[in-house]
């Protein structure tokens, strides 16, 4: 993959030390940062120093990680704590795996520094158990600090004390909602509290609980060591530093990236992603994960960051990246993520519980061609009540990639509901296979390949599919040696 | 105390820090419509998960709308309440509840009480816009309790009770997204679950997703049949509280009528389940001065403190979490059955009516009532002591059905013998009031004085737990009285370390005691309401002539033609009982 227009922070040490060997990530500064805000800096200047930083948390909030860290040292209580979102819940993210598996020290060390500049002796890295190496790697990891003396009693010979331990989430994607997450660890069910009280005031047994993302604790040992104008002067005005993508879909290039805030959807898709697959054309590319929206070519200037994708009706999410082509059905598409939503929605509340099951049966309804103009007005309608009363930010976003490909392909749901048609012929029920006259020699072996008898036509005479019959297999289409057989 | 400046709805407000916007709205007399919230408000208790989001307000500057339940009032806050994109997403809500809403309000229990269905109506809903599959689940009935949770709301009211009030665990969210529901653990039933049928958790929700087992058919089809003879009892709480379904204060005391309603429906005698109150007492506080006496005499065999037995939530309760110690509370039995016992072993007998063609219909706040009088040992060859349990609101059914005028009947009395009652019994039917009741009767008898005050206003209240310490002619008996089964288990979880002080100690499952039943017309949540029950029952005590258990005549005569003596061998057989280990019988949560 092109490394140019890459910068590799977060991903600094990723599959340049060796993940086990504690001597490979101190070689390369490793616990220095630790070291020096014991030492030199203390709470109230690294924390100030974060806030210059301009770090922004990466689990997909965006919010100011410095100022976070300022909320829970200021909130006086006898236990804090540190804790790790290592849920990743998106289908198809891996960049805290990646981490994690490559780096885990630089999240051990981070969640050190945190503690210390909050005041908090224990730490906790909820991870979800599918992720046995990257469990495997931090246990190790966890291990070599203790015997280091950098985590235990007494870090660099000063009276802060610090341990971590290792929570298991089950996979629920909720559980990544970071009061979810808490209630999860807690051992209650895992679902969302309204927020405030915040984890930062009430948190993980009710005690004041900073919670940040892998991927957020990852770069925090170099802004440390190199100062926050070091790491501000990378990326937009608003959004400071780098990001890690997952890039995937019909893109030459798939895999991560870690890219400086501000690169354009252009860079990462063409020069990076080394365009699309096949030669076809683009047609959108979807950010956010599974409740992002849908952008296309008019934003592929947009230069990302947290504020210019919400603007676009998108948003940052944990960076998953799914690139989309002509062969790409956008009803479809927003249909597949509510699927997820409906499928990962705890259920606590009204609109997400039972809203988001509406939606997803008004576009299935479109895609198998029996939707009407007054669908996409409930579409909208039901979208934006979901957006506007949802508990939690499942559900306050799980609408965008329905709003987003109403907004920027309409005329794709138009042709489902007018014409009943699917461009793309993702939708099956739209979808017809027709046997053009001239083409066809009469060989018959589609009428004998089709399974369900639909073809029909006297043996050198051109055939016919019977529409009410065919289940759209597609067979025919495979089996015709002449090219006779077209979808549409 | 700090002061917060608001508008709502234009109106400018000045409230306490903290104060979230419903309750600043609610004291501007502004409404906003809510249904998962329930505040209990005598026991600092708020259900406020924010699930419903019915309550939706647009606050100036915020992205989304807020649910005013659990949005704190900030400094310079604009609130409208009622702003049409409100209005919109509040209905659009309600609208998406009932898309997975089975439509039985002609034929649902809860029909006329429905908070969702009286939510509807407000709202204006005529139209559903977004119709869709429906989720749906296995009815499961219990001996007590429906549940029907395709009615379900998701409020976790009914959580909250059972799990922070009553701190029993039976009931908690399971599955996710579309399918989640309140239930117990792998939607099991209630029945091999660790329910006590106390009902609480019927008493607050607020659909018809749970609702008590109908007994009122088997009642009306008892009385149509010629060949019974059908008796009534009537618990102490239901005349407190019985009124309030006719449209009356709360608080109304309506003994008389109530007897007369019953008279009317049929029944051929109407009877007083505070004549086996009385019955208890006797039973009950003479094996509390048995084993106190036995403990003073330094007898190591004897169990302190001695429980008190008459509520059936709680007996289900120490059966289910607390086996080991079942040996402490009273043998007595509950009044209900105590009457039961009584009417069809002695006055079937003077009656000269075969105990099989006595039909006894007990009339009670509570449910766990219901699964009592079908209790096993509580039957003689298949023949139950009590054979129907129908609560306050079942009987306020009966009365509408039979299209009798309750407010115009006159004042009649109760039939004898066994309808004649005591001031102490009627007390039952509050939180302190057995203790009490014990205490008038139990110090007469061990100390043979008159005693000349017979209020112990110390014992009365509707504090969480209360204490007190009563002087037995220099012996200082330590008195604990708990209800709410949360409040229950911390007295329970003390004995059993050893710690506790007291020697006896009065449990109620339901919080406010019997005045807040399972069974009880609706309070929601407000403890004023239970604090006038309560008040009516302490002025029928006030007023009666009689005001302590072993004055009463009929106990008297019952005891010299039948009984003998309190605890003697036929009072062991028919007024005593013993409990079982049902944690074996129970599916634990988790
Ligand atoms: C539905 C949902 C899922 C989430 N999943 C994750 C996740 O898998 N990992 C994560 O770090 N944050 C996730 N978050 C965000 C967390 O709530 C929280 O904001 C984040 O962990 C804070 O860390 P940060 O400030 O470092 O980003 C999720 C949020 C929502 C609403
Ligand atoms: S928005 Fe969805 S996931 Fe979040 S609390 Fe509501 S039901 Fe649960
Ligand atoms: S629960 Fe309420 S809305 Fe539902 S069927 Fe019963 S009365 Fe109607
Ligand atoms: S009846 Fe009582 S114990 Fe049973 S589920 Fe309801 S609240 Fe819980
Ligand atoms: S059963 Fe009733 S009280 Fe319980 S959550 Fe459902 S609607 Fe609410
Ligand atoms: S307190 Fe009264 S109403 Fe409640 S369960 Fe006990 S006996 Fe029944």
């Amino acid at each position: 993959m092109a490394t140019h227009k890459q910068l590799r922070i977060a991903l600094r040490n990723c599959g340049v030390i060796d993940p086990e060997k504690i001597t490979d990530y101190i070689e390369r500064d490793g616990y220095s940062a630790l070291a020096k805000v014991i030492n030199e800096l203390g709470t109230v200047r690294t924390i100030d120093l974060m806030k210059k930083s301009g770090l922004r948390g990466r689990g997909g909030g965006g919010f100011p990680t410095g100022l976070k860290w300022e909320i829970a040292s200021k909130n006086y209580a006898d236990q804090k704590y540190v804790v790790c979102n290592a849920d990743e819940g998106d289908p198809g993210a891996f960049m805290d795996r990646s981490v994690l598996e490559g780096d885990p020290h630089s999240v051990i060390e981070a969640m050190a520094i945190c503690g210390f500049s909050i005041g908090a002796t224990k730490g906790l890295v909820y991870i979800r158990a599918e992720y046995p190496l990257a469990i495997e790697r931090l246990k190790i990891a966890i291990n070599q600090a203790r015997e280091y003396g950098l985590l235990g009693k007494n870090i660099f010979g000063s009276d802060f004390d610090f341990d971590i331990e290792l929570r298991y989430g089950a996979g629920a994607f909720v559980c990544g909602e970071e009061t979810a997450l808490i209630h999860s660890m807690e051992g209650k069910r895992g679902e969302p509290t309204v927020k405030p009280p915040f984890p930062a005031e009430s948190g993980y047994l009710e005690k004041p609980t900073n919670v940040n993302n892998v991927e957020t604790f990852a770069n925090i040992p170099p802004i440390i060591l190199k100062g926050a104008e070091w790491f501000a002067s990378i990326g937009s005005e608003k959004s400071k530093g780098t990001k890690v993508f997952a890039l995937a879909g019909k893109i030459n290039n798939v895999g991560l990236i870690e890219v400086p805030m501000g690169t354009t959807l252009r860079e990462v898709i063409y020069d990076i992603g080394g365009g699309i697959k096949d030669g076809k054309e683009f047609k959108a590319v979807q950010t956010g994960g599974p409740s992002g929206g849908c952008l296309t070519k008019k934003h592929l200037d947009t230069a990302i960051d947290y504020d210019n994708l919400i603007a676009a009706g998108s948003m940052m999410g944990s960076g998953g990246m799914v690139v989309m082509d002509e062969d790409d059905c956008m009803v479809s598409i927003a249909k597949f993520y509510l699927e997820f939503t409906v499928e990962e929605s705890c259920g606590k509340c009204t609109p997400c519980r039972i809203g988001n099951k509406r939606l997803f049966e008004i576009l299935e309804k479109i895609t198998e061609g029996k939707g009407t103009m007054e669908d996409l007005d409930k579409l909208r309608n039901l979208s934006n009540t979901i957006k506007d009363t949802a508990l939690c930010g499942l559900g306050q976003t799980s609408p965008n990639p329905v709003l987003s490909t109403m907004d920027n392909f309409m005329d794709e749901y138009l042709e489902h509901i007018n014409e009943k048609r699917c461009r793309a012929s993702q939708c099956k029920a739209l979808t017809r296979y027709i046997i053009d006259a001239e083409q066809c020699t009469g060989c018959t072996i589609c009428a004998r390949n089709c399974p369900v008898n639909a073809i029909k036509g006297e043996r050198k005479q051109p055939h016919t599919i019977n529409q009410d019959i065919c289940i759209k297999c597609g067979v025919c289409y495979e089996k015709c040696k002449f090219n006779a057989i077209s979808v549409k | 105390m700090d002061i917060v400046k608001l508008t709502i709805d234009n109106k400018p407000l000045e409230v306490e820090k903290g104060t979230t916007v419903l309750k600043a709205a609610r004291k501007a007399k502004i409404e906003i419509p809510t249904l998962c919230y329930f505040e209990l408000d005598g026991m600092k208790i708020e259900n406020k998960p924010g699930g419903c989001r019915v309550c939706v307000v647009e606050i100036a500057g915020r992205r989304n709308l807020a649910p005013a339940c659990t949005t704190v009032c900030t400094e310079g806050m604009v609130v409208k309440t009622h702003s049409i994109r409100a209005l919109n997403a509040r209905r659009t809500v309600v609208e998406l509840m009932l898309s997975d809403h089975p439509f039985d309000c002609l034929i649902c229990a809860k029909s006329g009480n429905c908070e969702l269905q009286t939510l509807a109506h407000k709202l204006g809903i005529r139209e559903i816009h977004y119709q869709g599959a429906k989720s749906t689940y296995r009815k499961d009935t219990s001996p007590a309790i429906i549940r029907d949770i395709d009615k379900c709301i998701l409020c976790r009211r009914c959580e909250m009770m059972c799990n922070d009030v009553q701190s029993v665990g039976a009931l908690s969210g399971i599955y996710r997204g579309f399918n989640a529901v309140v239930a117990p653990a792998f939607e099991m039933n209630l029945e091999k679950s660790t329910c006590t049928y106390c009902g609480q958790c019927v008493s607050v929700c607020p659909t018809g997703a749970l609702t008590e087992v109908d007994h009122s058919r088997n009642v009306i089809n008892s009385l149509a049949d010629p060949t019974k003879i059908v008796v009534v009892q009537t618990a102490p709480a239901v005349r407190a509280a019985l009124g309030e379904e006719f449209g009356m204060e709360p608080g109304s005391l309506v003994t008389g009528k109530m007897v007369a309603a019953l008279r009317r429906l049929g029944f051929n005698y109407v009877f007083d389940t505070d004549f086996a109150a009385d019955l208890t007492i006797m039973e009950e506080g003479t094996e509390l001065l048995d084993r106190l006496g036995k403990f003073l005499k330094g007898d190591k065999s004897v169990k302190l403190p001695i429980l008190t037995s008459c509520c059936p939530g709680w007996v289900n309760f120490f059966e289910a979490n607390f086996p080991e110690m079942r040996d402490i509370p009273s043998t007595a039995k509950s009044p209900q059955q105590m009457f039961g016992a009584i009417a069809k072993n002695y006055f079937a007998k003077k009656i000269g009516v075969d105990r099989k063609n006595m039909v006894v219909v007990s009339v009670m706040p509570c449910l766990a009532k219901k699964y009592e009088c079908a209790r096993e040992e509580f039957s003689v060859n298949g023949d139950p002591d009590v054979n129907y349990s129908i609560s306050t609101r079942e009987l306020a059914d009966l009365i509408k059905l039979a299209n009798i005028d309750f407010n115009s009947l006159p004042e009649e009395d109760f039939d004898r013998p066994l309808g004649e009652s005591t001031g102490a019994s009627v007390i039952f039917g509050t939180t302190g009031g057995v203790i009490e009741a014990a205490v008038r009767t139990a110090y007469e008898i061990h100390t043979g004085k008159t005693l000349n005050k017979v209020d112990f206003t110390e014992l009365r209240g509707l504090e969480n737990i209360r204490q007190a310490s009563i002087d037995f002619n220099g012996v200082s008996i330590n008195i604990g009285i708990a209800h709410g089964l949360g409040n229950a288990r911390k007295l329970l979880e003390d004995i059993r370390a050893g710690k506790s002080k007291f020697h006896a100690i009065e449990i109620m499952a339901c919080p406010g005691g019997c005045i807040g039943g399972g069974g009880q017309p609706y309070h929601h949540g407000n403890f004023e309401i239970l604090k006038k029950r309560a008040a009516a029952l302490y002025q029928e005590d006030a007023e009666k002539p009689l005001r302590k258990s072993h004055e009463n005549p009929y106990i008297k005569q019952l005891y010299e033609e039948f009984l003998g003596k309190p605890m003697s061998e036929i009072s062991h057989h028919l007024l005593h009982t013993h409990y079982f280990d049902k944690s074996a019988e129970i599916v634990v949560n988790e």
